[in-house]
């Protein structure tokens, strides 16, 4: 049994969220660049030339990439032969974000849901626990902004629709949301499982980098496929048109009833703000 | 074609009223920020005969919630929030003067509406690019009065921002312009 002090979950934590939120994960930086080359409005080349400007003043000045430093989604994988001493995973966890959100200078996004009185230290942090095999503890941080999470949604089709289905709740949404959600987008879908399955499945397909293809050729055709129609929209970056309205699709999947096909949309604006450590 | 412009806040009527779709704006001046809770806030102050914390004649809101300011810095990142979320207060303040509102995102038709009646514009600033942004603000203050009611709302509080060359794009003018792309969507 490996032990893991609660006051190293903490630091980790609190150094972790701090750097997502100054640094753009490098495959999104790199697709930046690339879309800059290929887009083809000029008002959309102008928009990538400010987001990779935004990202080189975040780097170098320590100013968060966006000022929504949005709300902290931690998905953590505890190995089965490892415990933690000195304090619990949660807290510890908890306690890292509020440091860092506050040593930062990071926002404070989180409020009550009807009287929209703020929490003050952005806690709580939404906290998605695994367990599994060995004695690591992983902990993925996403911060996750208001304005792309807005734009997410879940529905449940009906069978028959299958993946034509899939595909036109994704592109109609996408039209819809226009330029609310900060395109380019990346596009986290979960499709299966069951009502709170699917945009958990949908969240987590967001954690895989841009120049990761899914693991299964058919599942990675489907993203390619599905970015295709999305980007035939012709939205562009920050709406104003073009040919790259979102960056890339990402798709989960699990089992779902006979009777369901849960789908979920989780929007991700460009700035992605994603770290992970392994203790 | 578009034009560029160069403007300073609080506008006048003429300011305005040259301003097309697509046009750039490099706006200079004093602005206020504002988001959901502020806006609730204005909009109670006006139900109640009560002042509000800027005048609005010739005003500019942005919709932005900074994140905390650095020391030696006058705020921290401080790009646009999503516009929609204030619609339903945006007609009222353009009909007491308001004359323009800076954002990201599609606007209802009763803004757009509302921009015609009193020739006022709707700006966008790039949305996700708040530390860019944060170069074109030189001074910031907090005028949350607390017997206007106002308290502390924190990240949503009214600040008054002095703001040079803030690089802005016309996408609903007082002409019923929109600029947004249409979705190509096959059916």
């Amino acid at each position: 049994m490996r032990t893991i002090h609660a006051s190293d979950i903490i630091e980790q934590v609190a150094a972790m969220v701090v750097r997502a939120n100054r640094i753009l994960r490098p495959d999104v930086l790199a697709a930046i660049d690339q879309s800059k080359e290929r887009e083809t409005s000029a008002s959309g080349r102008d928009i990538f030339g400010q987001l990779q400007e935004n990202a080189a003043l975040a780097r170098a000045t320590g100013l968060p990439l966006c000022q929504d430093t949005g709300m902290a989604v931690f998905f953590v994988e505890l190995g089965e032969d490892c415990r933690i001493k000195g304090g619990g995973l949660r807290e510890g966890i908890t306690e890292g974000m509020r440091r860092g959100y506050k040593d930062g200078l990071l926002r404070k996004s989180v409020c009550d849901p009807l009287t929209r009185k703020n929490t003050g230290d952005n806690s709580p942090a939404v906290i998605h626990i695994d367990l599994v095999a060995g004695d690591k503890l992983k902990i993925s941080f996403l911060a996750k902004g208001g304005g792309s999470e807005n734009m997410s949604r879940v529905t449940m089709l009906s069978p028959a629709q299958g993946w034509q289905g899939v595909k036109d709740f994704v592109v109609n949404h996408v039209a819809e949301a226009g330029p609310n959600p900060c395109p380019p987008t990346i596009l986290g879908i979960g499709i299966g499982g069951s009502f709170e399955l699917a945009p958990i499945l949908a969240k987590k397909a967001l954690l895989r980098p841009l120049d990761e293809p899914h693991p299964e050729p058919e599942i990675a055709r489907m993203e390619q496929e599905l970015l295709a129609e999305v980007n035939a929209l012709g939205i562009g970056p920050m709406g104003l048109g073009g040919n790259v309205t979102c960056l890339g699709v990402r798709i989960n999947m699990a089992p779902c009833h006979i009777a369901s096909l849960p789908l979920a949309v989780n929007v991700q604006c460009h700035s992605v703000r994603h770290e992970e450590v392994e203790l | 074609m578009s034009k560029e412009y160069r403007l300073q806040a609080p506008l006048r009527d003429e300011d305005v009223q040259q301003l097309r779709v697509g046009d750039r704006v490099l706006l200079s001046g004093i602005i206020y920020t504002a988001r959901d809770a502020a806006h609730k806030k204005l909009i109670q102050a006006l139900d109640a005969g009560r002042e509000l914390p800027f005048p609005l004649q010739g005003a500019v809101i942005y919709y932005v919630g900074p994140s905390p300011a650095p020391e030696g810095r006058p705020i921290g990142s401080a790009g646009p929030t999503t516009s929609y979320r204030m619609d339903g207060y945006t007609p009222r303040l353009h009909s007491l003067g308001l004359k323009a509102t800076i954002g990201k995102g599609k606007r209802g038709q009763a803004v757009r509406d509302a921009l015609q009646a009193n020739n006022a514009v709707y700006f966008v600033a790039t949305g996700g690019a708040g530390a860019l942004l944060s170069q074109r603000i030189e001074a910031a203050k907090v005028i949350a009065f607390e017997d206007l009611g106002f308290e502390d709302l924190g990240p949503e509080a009214v600040r008054e921002l002095v703001v040079r060359d803030f690089p802005l794009l016309v996408v609903n003018d007082a002409h019923g312009g929109e600029l947004y792309a249409k979705p190509k969507l096959k059916k």
